[in-house]
């Protein structure tokens, strides 16, 4: 139950730039979290909602894309994206793979009022 | 009254990833091996700690940051085997953060070889939070059963060793060693595994083998 604190870092970097665009409101605020990014999307969402209350994004809206898990295999080359985390080529059985997506905790996009 | 979009593509973890970083580039330097362990409460962190200060013997020296939400027992138990170690009380949070770490760091002697990190008992979030370590230990207890690595994915695949701990126990409990040891390496083929006991002692000393072997590759990296 992290998220409470990931959600205090996400204020952070939405306040400053906010601040840096001198935006009224923050009115959307856009989140890509990886399937293995060790975050629960719908605790961040509850937390974002606790958290937002008398702060610039006191309206904003949450948007949370869910990146799943892609791995390329770096033996037969072939990209999967994985609905478990074994880390083993579908194809080949290869245990060389490269992560390409899934352990991300971005903030993307947001919106505002200026 | 005008909306605007914009692209900030911004790590949520940004700011605990930076201090991490400058704390482990400042503890390398040092030539100090920092050893973040990570585990369920009671899978025997402590414990674990008490025998490695036993078989590690001088010129090493260990120190260890000790991370609870309330008491120093911890602490003292380390500090009777008469090892340096500082006490971070979180107060409720579930996990340690950088720049908890960062405030302990100006009263960790330079002569340290080993700097033990040992973070609130907690399988899920300390996953999340890079300390500035160099090697990543997560502990499994027997007890705990042998279906953990996959329930916790995040901890194994973040690790780098992965010990075992209580193996006294396996006649006891239905915990197949090498079923544990198969699905961690599923996630994270890469994994050194021990097979501990710091009850029998068993395991011990490979395991403070390796972290001398570690020692060593840091410090030749960083001569």
């Amino acid at each position: 139950m992290h998220e409470l604190s990931i959600v205090a870092n996400l204020f952070e970097i939405l306040e400053e730039k906010a601040r840096e665009k001198r935006a009224k409101k923050v009115t959307l605020v856009k989140l890509r979290v990886g399937a293995l990014s060790g975050v629960v999307s719908e605790f961040l969402e509850t937390a974002f909602d606790i958290y937002k209350k008398d702060t610039i994004a006191a309206e904003a809206i949450l948007k949370i894309v869910d990146i799943p898990l892609k791995i390329e295999c770096q033996k037969c080359h072939k990209k999967t994206v994985k609905k478990d985390f074994v880390f083993i080529c579908e194809h080949c059985g290869s245990r060389e793979l490269k992560m390409l997506q899934g352990t991300e905790l971005l903030l993307e996009k947001m919106e505002l009022e200026i | 009254m005008v909306k605007k979009e914009i692209l900030v593509l911004e790590e949520l973890l940004g700011s605990n990833k930076k201090i991490a970083s400058e704390i482990r580039k400042k503890l390398t330097k040092k030539g100090i091996l920092t050893i973040n362990l990570l585990s369920s409460p009671g899978a025997g962190k402590t414990t674990l700690l008490e025998r490695i200060s036993e078989k590690l013997k001088p010129p090493y020296k260990m120190g260890v940051i000790e991370g609870d939400i309330e008491t120093e027992r911890d602490a003292e138990r380390i500090r009777a085997k008469g090892i340096p170690a500082w006490q971070i009380l979180t107060g409720g949070a579930c996990h340690l953060e950088a720049k908890m770490v960062g405030k302990i760091f100006p009263k960790i002697p330079a002569n340290l070889d080993f700097l033990f990190i040992e973070n609130v008992g907690n399988l899920v979030c300390p996953a999340s939070y890079d300390l500035g370590e160099t090697l990543r230990c997560v502990l499994l207890s027997t007890p705990e059963g042998d279906d953990k690595p996959k329930k916790y994915p995040k901890a194994f695949t973040t690790a780098d060793c992965l010990i075992i701990t209580k193996a006294d126990l396996v006649p006891l409990l239905p915990f197949d060693i090498e079923r544990s040891k198969e699905e961690a390496l599923e996630l994270n083929p890469e994994l050194e595994v021990f097979i501990t006991s710091a009850l029998k002692g068993t395991g011990i000393e490979e395991l403070v083998n390796f972290f001398l072997s570690s020692l060593q590759t840091l410090r030749k990296q960083y001569a």
